[in-house]
């Protein structure tokens, strides 16, 4: 029993009351309090991670307590090492987003004085922040496959509020339809996980236990469907992706991060712990379908977000098509292409919450998401535009960057994957590769009409990034330039895991091709 | 196949061992001056020119390393670090290392060498520019980048120095972004250049799933002289990749648009190094890839044929003294992937000619960027005319230079250029003659520039007062102009390059082709050329250059409009693009998300769309669907429980 992931998952949420009882008019200390208790778990975090090993056990940290002795309930955490990467995800960006959202709740103005988002409470939101981090801490450890669902479920609330109250103008349209498709999603798994429970018998919702549990390839697939739709719509796949552009044009930009960044993770995690190893044989099955929806999401994705005239909607596209490459990653059945998938998952939090960021920023000077209300900012703004062209590039997966690591790796899996006679797969690496062009259409297309050119002229009144914008900016740019680099510190921890999930569905994880010979 | 490549020893230690010193300086310098922006001001060009430096000093000390081991020992692998770590127990799936052999170092000095020159030039030409700093930055985070393309062991590295200079390139076309013809070229740039990409791309996954292995070191054992479908179909995905970067056929037309950058960028990026990987593509992956007489050879001499040609006779038809350079420029190239294709006595001539073409293109693109430095940024060379009198140094160099490129016997040009063309006819006698006649064309563009620029009559605006640039621009052009004059000879006469590259790249050391003074091909070439340029004489030199273009038959329109390279693209991919866009932006809001909002609407029994709901309903409504999904949780779980 260690106590690590409870203690992480207890600082963020006592924090968050703390935050809710400050006396009125402390708002400035609200927002002091939730940086320093995020700040706290992020060491925390640091101090934990330190002490994963790699190649020791499966899970580490583990920590259970009974909950619900009569079904076999319990408080079930530790981490393998793709949850781990993706808590460090969550703990690094939190911090980031409460910088970020800093006036957020203040009401926000222009640099001509119109208030785009009126005045809301600045403690409600921070406390949201805080409570929502516990449950994305929480949602990754969960070993316990009940308690996942629970706080699957729960971090819909907090998201919620935070784009319904704090949002754009459709703020209500967006926050009811993504509660709505997460709550279809989150019913179907529902079924799923007490149909897991009743048919695999072990009085238990343990992961561990239930690997292996259930036999029979019909009672697979139907159980595999009902987590599969739930999370493909949390990630979200072509055709249920429509509530996300929504969500992220109408939400704050820090929740969009959190959103696009963290809570659609949880999507494609849980793919590749859930569905992969509970369902093997679903899986394999249904891997042709899997791979068809990703590959139209990969280049529908790119294709839409080309023709958005608004920029969070356009990154919102942008992830649809990011998605779709960790979902074929997840399902080419290459330990490559899913040590990608999972590098992926953690990159793009970084690329695209430093995209998200920096056009949230852009927008706050202007108060309008539109494109063609921009142009020229690269003459009065240089560092804004410096961050944004950086993270743009990120958003292209330009080599040198992290994320193109990740996308290089999922593809080269792919194509080289032997699962279907790899034909089939061969063809979708194929395809998604288009994508490579694609993503310079959109992201340099949108550089263009916003950053060069003639300076409009709402844009001359612009103030360059201020100290804070550069703090939140900074810390996300080094990361994808270091990991660009030098990925290993990531993948040293994600392989071990991954190899581990492939054993289990009984696939073959050499990262070595099958003609070479190595070294 | 008899030619032979040496095997790959691991080094450490020494200079080599440290090479990576070389990309780490131009790193740093770019990193230092974007971080501490406008802080370093002041001293930013300084620095750029001493990082710059220093990279050149390190390349030399590296070469002469080099040499001291014997010509089979001259192949040194240097590892850096594990870049994707392969799964628990096996080796790294991409191990990050630097190869320094001849062909790599040959890169580096021309790099390292031409790339200072240039910035010491960019220190007078970028003098009243208010961002020069910012441009020093992107000049040696370019260096950096081409360092890391052609010193990387594997493809993978060699691929994020292919993106990192076409970053750079965007970065620089794009410099005076706030014209929109400006950042339309940057952007036009990078995506043609992902086209080629896209083959590099998939070119590399069909290495690895075939070979297992990204690396140079390993691939010589795994393909093992191999021939087949796969081969086949890497070497023209490489092919793709080689031609956007190198702005061939049919991935060309970013090229000219590029001149939109300050002229130094077009000197050293779109002339003398970047657009010449394509060329270091195809000639690193000869061994495995491109072997003399496969299908994927062919394919790259035919490429290089038909882009001589076309280069040329975009050359001729253009009045923008850049945009003439630039056509020249794809022409170039184009001699050396038809050298490319030809196995390792071309890779010989084809790298020669790469270094020369390096050493008098940068010295006339430099040399016109002199003239527009003169001449209030003028381009237009209809109104230049007599300023030989007024810019004698400049006038000079580029003379130098453009002897060189025609093939004036005994300069630079001539013995690369005549090289290639010889081996072509020998290997290829169809594509050979073509070469001959683009040689006869080269003759007449390059003398018609000559003739218009510094010859005739003055055409000069009002306003113009040229006058010779300064010294810290002339001296580039001096040194880079000797390179013009003697270059070629040293590489070429007793086979000095061939020797020293046949180890990196095949070729028997001791069969060396021999340069021959009288051929046939060779004299159909000096013939071709003096005829273009007494044409070019008689249309530019003698008479009158009217000052507004005239009309101009069909084919010089065919020629001023590129060969219709734009107009091919835009109605090819572009509006097709755009008609698709506008499709799936309409399908996904009306099809997808209407059907969506629809089906909601229905179910939750509501008159209207989704979207007309009140915000109170909307609220009501979301959270009696979370109670019903928590009440149906806990009858699910007391159901389960009985």
């Amino acid at each position: 029993m260690s106590p690590w992931l409870p203690i992480l998952m207890a600082v963020p949420v006592v924090g968050a009351i703390v935050v809710a009882l400050l006396p009125k008019g402390s708002d400035k200390l609200a927002k002091q309090v939730t940086l320093l208790v995020s700040l706290l778990t992020l060491v925390l975090t640091g101090v934990m991670a330190a002490g994963f090993k790699p190649n020791g056990d499966r899970f580490q940290f583990v920590a259970e307590y009974n909950w619900i002795p009569s079904f076999g309930v319990k408080f079930g955490v530790g981490v393998d090492g793709v949850a781990l990467v993706l808590i460090a995800l969550s703990v690094v960006l939190v911090p980031i987003v409460v910088l970020a959202s800093w006036h957020d709740a203040d009401g926000v103005k222009t640099a001509d004085g119109t208030l785009i988002t009126p005045k809301r409470s600045v403690k409600t939101y921070f406390s949201l922040l805080l409570v929502l981090e516990t449950m994305m801490i929480g949602v990754f450890a969960a070993t316990d496959i009940f308690l996942f669902y629970v706080f699957f479920e729960a971090m819909l609330i907090p998201m919620y509020f935070m784009i319904g109250s704090y949002g754009g103008a459709q703020r209500s349209y967006a926050a009811v339809k993504f509660l709505l498709y997460s709550l279809f999603g989150g019913m179907l798994m529902l079924v799923a996980v007490i149909g897991l429970y009743f048919v695999a018998g072990k009085q238990t919702f343990m992961f561990p236990e239930l690997v292996g549990a259930i036999q029979d390839p019909v009672t697979q697939k139907w159980l595999f469907a009902g987590f599969f739709i739930a999370f493909a719509i949390k990630a979200p796949l072509w055709p249920v992706h429509t509530w996300l552009p929504d969500a992220a044009a109408q939400a704050p930009a820090g929740a969009a991060v959190l959103l696009v960044g963290v809570l659609d993770k949880v999507g494609t995690f849980g793919m590749l712990r859930f569905c992969l190893e509970l369902f093997p044989d679903a899986a394999k099955a249904f891997t042709m379908p899997i791979v068809v929806l990703s590959v139209i999401s990969i280049i529908y994705g790119a294709i839409v977000a080309i023709g958005q005239t608004d920029m969070k909607r356009l990154i919102a596209y942008t992830s649809i098509s990011h998605f779709g490459f960790i979902v074929l990653g997840v399902f080419a059945m290459s330990g490559v292409a899913q040590s990608g998938a999972a590098l992926y998952m953690v990159n793009h939090g970084f690329a695209t919450g430093a995209l998200f960021l920096a056009a949230g920023f852009l927008i706050a000077r202007r108060g309008s998401p539109f494109i063609a209300d921009y142009g020229g900012v690269q003459k009065v703004a240089p560092l804004l535009a410096g961050f944004f062209l950086v993270a743009g590039l990120a958003g292209l997966s330009l080599p040198g960057l992290s994320s193109f690591v990740s996308e290089f790796m999922v593809m080269i899996g792919t194509y080289s994957s032997a699962a279907h006679g790899s034909g089939a797969l061969t063809v979708a690496a194929i395809i998604s590769a288009v994508a490579v062009i694609l993503a310079a259409v959109y992201i340099l297309w949108m550089i263009q009409r916003t950053m060069n050119g003639p300076t409009a002229e709402p844009v001359k009144a612009f103030k360059d990034l201020n100290a804070r914008e550069v703090w939140v900016l900074a810390p996300l740019v080094a990361l994808i330039i270091g990991f660009g680099f030098y990925p290993k510190p990531l993948l040293d921890v994600i392989n071990p895991s991954v190899q581990q999930t492939l054993t289990n569905v009984d696939v073959p994880t050499s990262t070595i091709a099958e003609k070479g010979t190595g070294q | 196949m008899e030619s032979h490549i040496a095997e790959i020893v691991q080094h450490t230690g020494g200079v080599i061992g440290n090479s990576w010193l070389m990309i780490a300086f131009p790193l740093v310098g770019a990193f230092i001056l974007l971080v501490f922006n406008r802080f370093t001001n002041r001293w930013g060009h300084l620095l750029g020119v001493a990082m710059s430096l220093a990279s050149f000093v390190v390349a030399v000390l590296a070469f002469f390393e080099l040499i001291g081991f014997g010509p089979e020992e001259r192949r040194r692998a240097v590892h850096l670090f594990e870049f994707i770590p392969g799964m628990p127990g096996e080796p790294a799936m991409v191990d990050m290392g630097l190869l320094i052999d001849p062909l790599s170092i040959s890169f580096a000095l021309l790099i390292t060498g031409v790339g200072s020159l240039i910035h010491i030039y960019s220190i007078g030409y970028m003098s009243h520019d208010e961002h020069r700093r910012r441009f020093f930055s992107y000049l040696n985070l370019f260096v950096a980048a081409m360092l890391l393309l052609v010193l990387a062991d594997n493809y993978v590295g060699l691929f994020i120095g292919w993106e990192g200079v076409g970053l750079a390139s965007y970065l620089l076309i794009g410099f005076w972004q706030f014209k929109p013809s400006a950042a339309t070229a940057a952007k036009k740039a990078f995506v043609v250049n992902r086209v080629g990409d896209f083959g590099l791309l998939v070119g590399m996954f069909v290495i690895w799933t075939s070979f297992g292995t990204l690396a140079f070191k390993d691939l010589g054992a795994e393909v093992n002289g191999v021939q087949n479908g796969t081969t086949l179909a890497i070497g023209l995905l490489l092919l793709l990749g080689a031609c956007g970067k190198s702005a061939q056929l049919p991935l060309q037309s970013w090229l000219l648009d590029a001149m939109e950058g300050p002229t130094p960028v077009s000197a050293l990026i779109h002339a003398a190094t970047m657009v010449t990987a394509g060329v270091y593509l195809v000639v690193r992956s000869g061994a495995f890839f491109f072997p003399e007489g496969s299908g994927a050879a062919l394919a790259v001499s035919i490429v290089g044929a038909v882009t001589l040609l076309a280069g040329a006779i975009i050359g001729c038809a253009k009045d923008d003294i850049k945009k003439g350079l630039a056509g020249s420029t794809m022409s170039q190239i184009g001699y050396m992937m038809l050298g490319a294709g030809l196995g390792p006595a071309g890779y010989a001539f084809a790298i020669g000619h790469l270094i020369t073409h390096g050493f008098f293109k940068a010295n006339m693109f430099l040399g016109a960027g002199s003239v527009m430095h003169g001449m209030n940024d003028e381009v237009d060379m209809r109104k230049y005319g007599a300023l030989r009198k007024f810019m004698p140094i400049t006038f000079v160099t580029f003379f130098i230079g453009y002897l060189a490129i025609i093939g004036f016997p005994l300069l630079s040009g001539y013995f690369t250029k005549d090289g290639i063309i010889e081996t072509a006819v020998h290997h290829q006698p169809i594509l050979g003659w073509l070469a001959v006649l683009g040689a006869g064309i080269t003759g007449f563009y390059m003398s018609r520039m000559v003739f218009m620029t510094f010859f005739g009559e003055k055409r000069w605006a009002d306003d113009a007062h040229p006058h010779e640039s300064p010294l810290v621009m002339t001296v580039p052009l001096m040194v880079l102009s000797l390179g013009s004059l003697g270059l070629g000879a040293y590489l070429v006469l007793n086979g000095t390059l061939y020797r020293f590259l046949s180890p990196a790249v095949g070729g028997d050391p001791a069969a060396a082709p021999e340069f021959h003074f009288v051929t046939t091909p060779g004299l159909a070439t000096l013939a071709l050329v003096a005829v273009g340029a007494a044409f070019a004489w008689m249309r530019y030199g003698r008479a009158e250059v009217p000052a507004v273009q005239p009309r101009g038959s069909f084919l010089t329109t065919f020629a001023r409009r590129d060969l219709y390279g734009d107009a091919l693209n835009e109605s090819l991919f572009m509006r097709p693009g755009q008609w698709l866009t506008r499709l799936a932006v309409f399908f996904d809001n009306r099809g997808i998300d209407g059907i969506v909002n629809g089906l909601a609407a229905g179910i939750g029994g509501s008159s209207g769309r989704l979207r007309r709901i009140q915000t109170g309903f909307a609220r009501t409504y979301a959270l009696s669907i979370f109670i019903g999904a928590a009440l149906l949780t806990g009858a699910l779980l007391l159901v389960g429980n009985i």
